[in-house]
């Protein structure tokens, strides 16, 4: 088979992280090819370089046997690399064909062409072989169909190579069947399909070959029919556990924190409980419901049912001021986003949720802030020419020390960290550690959710797996592996 | 610590516009207008020229608290009109001028209330709420009077806009009040904290335990209440009811926050910046009439400026996110 796109020795870096590290693959012309590895693993960062969303620090990309110089969306796209993110790129109010066409319009003499444009999207959906109506406006279709226009789309304009990003994931079984049968007439066709998921049953279902990535680097590529799954999930955590996570003093004491029956559009019946001097591992993949448990939990979401219980009394948390005033902290996954206050100084950001505490009379009372500022400026070392710099010229570990003193400034006893360490560097990966392996000794309940196994493993007395929105299973500390974490987080919808 | 690394740490870019750029150029201006008119820089104009802000600062200080949490409210010439015909409606059916005024006052902070319930739980963006609100609340200044103005307050009430303490205006002294209250609610307390977090950003102030409907609903009551209060002034200073009062105020009014250093999308912005700014439009507005320019050139000064003022916050801003 002949190769149709090349990647040599790509490299990219941001500032302190390397997000790839020198990875060569070659992808064949009319292959499946599939992506794999753990959140985090540079899958994302491959699709842009190959779309041409972001530039290689490093490397060369070849296409079609010649290099590509100028990577930009557009020309990869007009060369033929098409790629369907799991955000549609689709207009809802305009129709099908007018999707289809979007942006690169058939006209005769300026006026659209619409009875062609019609014919072929007509005739692009019938060789994909379902039933779409070319009239329909796209926000009328299921979501499986509208996948499907963006196949039609990227068929329609000749693409030799489609790239998938998570396909499946929103897709019902039914839908998916009809996905497979179109990947495969893809395939048929000599169309490469870069199929990236975390389903490993798709993979072994469809692929033809398999790059396995992690931490950045390419761990391999291999035919699918040479390797099982166990080898694959070897592959793609096969990393060694690192031995620098501190060790705790104090066992599990009384439970603080239990939570039944939580239902929502994206969570069906979680439970869960953690105790004072234990941390609580929640593991799962992306859009496993983790981060949905920890908004319903601090009142920041609405959910159809949830019960609360603290230190075995039942609560009723509707906002998360109402979660601050029992006692329960949240450090938030997207820290940009939900986290920090960029535009305010790093006191301001420190004392932003327990202001109440230092109001004398009518006024803030600065002094008194800014001495406990500088307190916890001390007791987490956060890394701060002086306080009133904003807080967005700090580092992404001191950052977040800031948004954990926030919270700690709360005197919460229960404490979730949503993948605290996304995004800062080693040094600082274990002063958050510590830091919260401290604050499990002194009695808080905290709770960590995270991507990386390696730190849930370390950090974790116990484990709960999540995966689509149900709990898959808990596991404790002598039967945490990654092999059984990511068994149960792949697990799919067998409830 | 010097001044100097202060403002280097601690101000945006566009704050720092504000900080120097704005008061060269009211300098340039004042200078300009001085050389073109001899009226311009005599005691008796500049009095005058901080009597006329007056009402546009009132007004202004609210913007300031609407403008921070990333809203606006173009109601506020409107909520002015409804004030001034309430307030002398009520004096001219013989109520005292004080209940009079306590009423229209109300009347003020129940309108921005109510603009809070359209954006809080209705959903509606400020824009187009406070769009709506301005022309239904024009009308009901009409209605109230059927279009007439009213007259005839007793002498009392002259004070609060003639009156005079030494050589400044009771209006003037009203403004800096305002100005002075406003600047410590903003910078000592929780609220004004408040103000700012949400404004650069609404969801983690949300998670930080902060109601932040509550703090929406109170911003536009402030400004409800501003916006009556510069009514009330306005009434007293021209003794006349006019329904059509405020009419394009709030041109003058958010010109004069967003010259000040305050950006658009909220978050960021001080009221020292916009008290310039508004003096800065003030400057604009009387050196242009001293030299005889015609109402419609004006107008388009004045709209000019505003897209100015827009295009460099937008400027310092995509700047500072990309150095």
């Amino acid at each position: 088979m002949s190769t149709i796109l090349e990647l040599r020795n790509i490299t990219k870096n941001y500032p302190g992280v390397i997000a790839l590290s020198n990875v060569s693959v070659e992808f064949a012309a009319g292959e499946v090819h599939a992506i794999c590895g753990e959140n985090g693993a540079g899958k994302s960062t491959l699709i842009k370089i190959i779309t041409g969303a972001i530039r290689p620090s490093a490397g060369q990309i070849r296409y079609d046997g010649s290099a590509v110089s100028h990577n930009d969306p557009v020309a990869s796209k007009d060369a033929g690399i098409a790629c369907i993110y799991q955000e549609f790129n689709l207009i809802p109010y305009l129709t099908v064909t007018e999707n289809v066409f979007f942006g690169r319009e058939l006209t005769r003499r300026g006026i659209l062409d619409r009875t062609e444009m019609r014919r072929q999207t007509q005739t692009v959906i019938e060789q994909l072989g379902v039933a779409i109506d070319p009239d329909a406006r796209v926000r009328d279709l299921t979501v499986g169909f509208q996948q499907i226009v963006e196949i039609a789309k990227a068929v329609t304009h000749r693409a030799k190579v489609l790239l998938m990003d998570e396909p499946s994931a929103p897709l019902t079984n039914a839908e998916l069947h009809h996905l497979f049968r179109i990947v495969r007439e893809l395939k048929a066709q000599g169309v490469t399909v870069l199929y990236i998921s975390h389903r490993l049953e798709e993979v072994f279902e469809l692929a033809d070959r398999v790059t396995v990535l992690r931490d950045g680097c390419h761990v391999g590529t291999r035919a699918i029919d040479e390797m099982d799954r166990q080898e694959l999930i070897a592959m793609m955590v096969g990393r060694e556990l690192g031995s620098d996570y501190p060790s705790r003093k104090n066992p599990p004491g009384d439970v603080a924190l239990r939570v039944t029956n939580l239902e929502s559009e994206k969570l069906h019946g979680i439970s869960l409980e953690v105790r004072r001097n234990e941390i609580l591992g929640i593991a799962g993949l992306v859009g496993a419901g983790r981060t949905e448990t920890a908004r319903a939990i601090f009142g920041a979401d609405s959910v159809r049912s949830i019960s609360v219980e603290l230190h075995g009394k039942p609560v009723t948390i509707s906002s998360p001021r109402e979660a601050i005033d029992h006692g329960i902290g949240l450090i938030p996954e997207d820290r940009k986003q939900h986290g920090i206050l960029a535009l305010l100084s790093v006191r301001e950001n420190i004392s932003f949720s327990s202001l109440g505490q230092f109001v004398r009379g009518l006024f803030i009372d600065r002094q008194h802030e800014k001495d406990k500022a500088m307190a916890m400026r001390e007791q987490l070392r956060i890394k701060t020419p002086n306080l009133r710099v904003l807080v967005s010229t700090l580092s992404g570990g001191n950052q977040q020390k800031v948004v954990l003193s926030r919270t700690l400034l709360n005197e919460s006893d229960v404490l979730i960290f949503d993948e605290p360490t996304r995004g800062i560097d080693v040094g600082a990966k274990q002063e958050i550690y510590s830091l919260m392996n401290d604050l499990a000794d002194s009695g808080k309940a905290v709770i960590m959710i995270s991507s990386e196994m390696p730190e849930l493993i370390g950090m974790s007395d116990r484990i709960m797996v999540l995966s689509e929105g149900y709990c898959t299973g808990e596991l404790t500390r002598d039967e945490f592996t990654q092999e059984s974490i990511l068994e149960l987080a792949s697990a799919g919808d067998q409830s | 610590m010097s001044t100097v690394s202060l403002v280097n740490e601690r101000r945006s870019i566009r704050e720092q516009i504000a900080i120097y750029a704005l008061p060269i150029a009211l300098v340039a201006l004042i200078v300009f207008f001085s050389l073109s008119s001899s009226a311009f820089l005599t005691v008796r104009n500049i009095v005058n020229i901080f009597r006329q802000v007056s009402i546009v600062g009132i007004c202004a200080m609210g913007m300031t608290f609407v403008i921070l949490t990333g809203g606006i409210d173009l109601s506020v010439g409107s909520v002015l009109g409804v004030s001034v015909v309430t307030c002398a409606s009520l004096m001219v059916a013989g109520l005292s001028p004080i209940l009079a005024i306590l009423i229209s006052l109300v009347a003020g902070v129940v309108i921005g209330f109510l603009v809070g319930v359209f954006v809080n739980e209705v959903g509606i963006p400020p824009l187009i709420t406070t769009l709506g609100f301005m022309t239904a609340l024009r009308g009901v200044a009409f209605r109230i009077t059927n279009g007439l103005p009213v007259y005839d307050f007793p002498d009392s009430f002259a004070v609060i806009g003639q009156g005079y303490v030494g050589v400044i205006p009771v209006p003037v002294i009203i403004m800096m009040v305002v100005v002075v209250v406003c600047v410590v609610v903003l910078n000592r307390t929780k609220f004004g904290r408040h103000v700012y977090g949400l404004g650069g950003n609404e969801e983690a102030t949300r998670l930080s335990g902060v109601d932040v409907k509550r703090t929406k609903y109170t911003i536009y009551m402030l400004e409800g209440l501003l916006a009556a209060l510069a009514g009330v002034v306005l009434l007293s200073r021209v003794n006349s009811g006019q329904p059509a009062a405020g009419q394009g105020y709030e041109m003058d009014i958010i010109t004069g926050v967003v010259l000040g250093g305050v950006s658009i999308s909220g978050g960021s912005g001080r009221i020292g910046g916009v008290v310039v700014g508004v003096l800065l439009m003030g400057v604009l507005t009387n050196g242009m009439i001293l030299m005889n320019v015609d109402e419609y050139s004006q107008w388009m000064v004045k709209g000019l400026v505003l897209v100015a003022a827009v295009s460099l916050d937008t400027i310092a801003s995509r700047r500072g996110a990309t150095a």
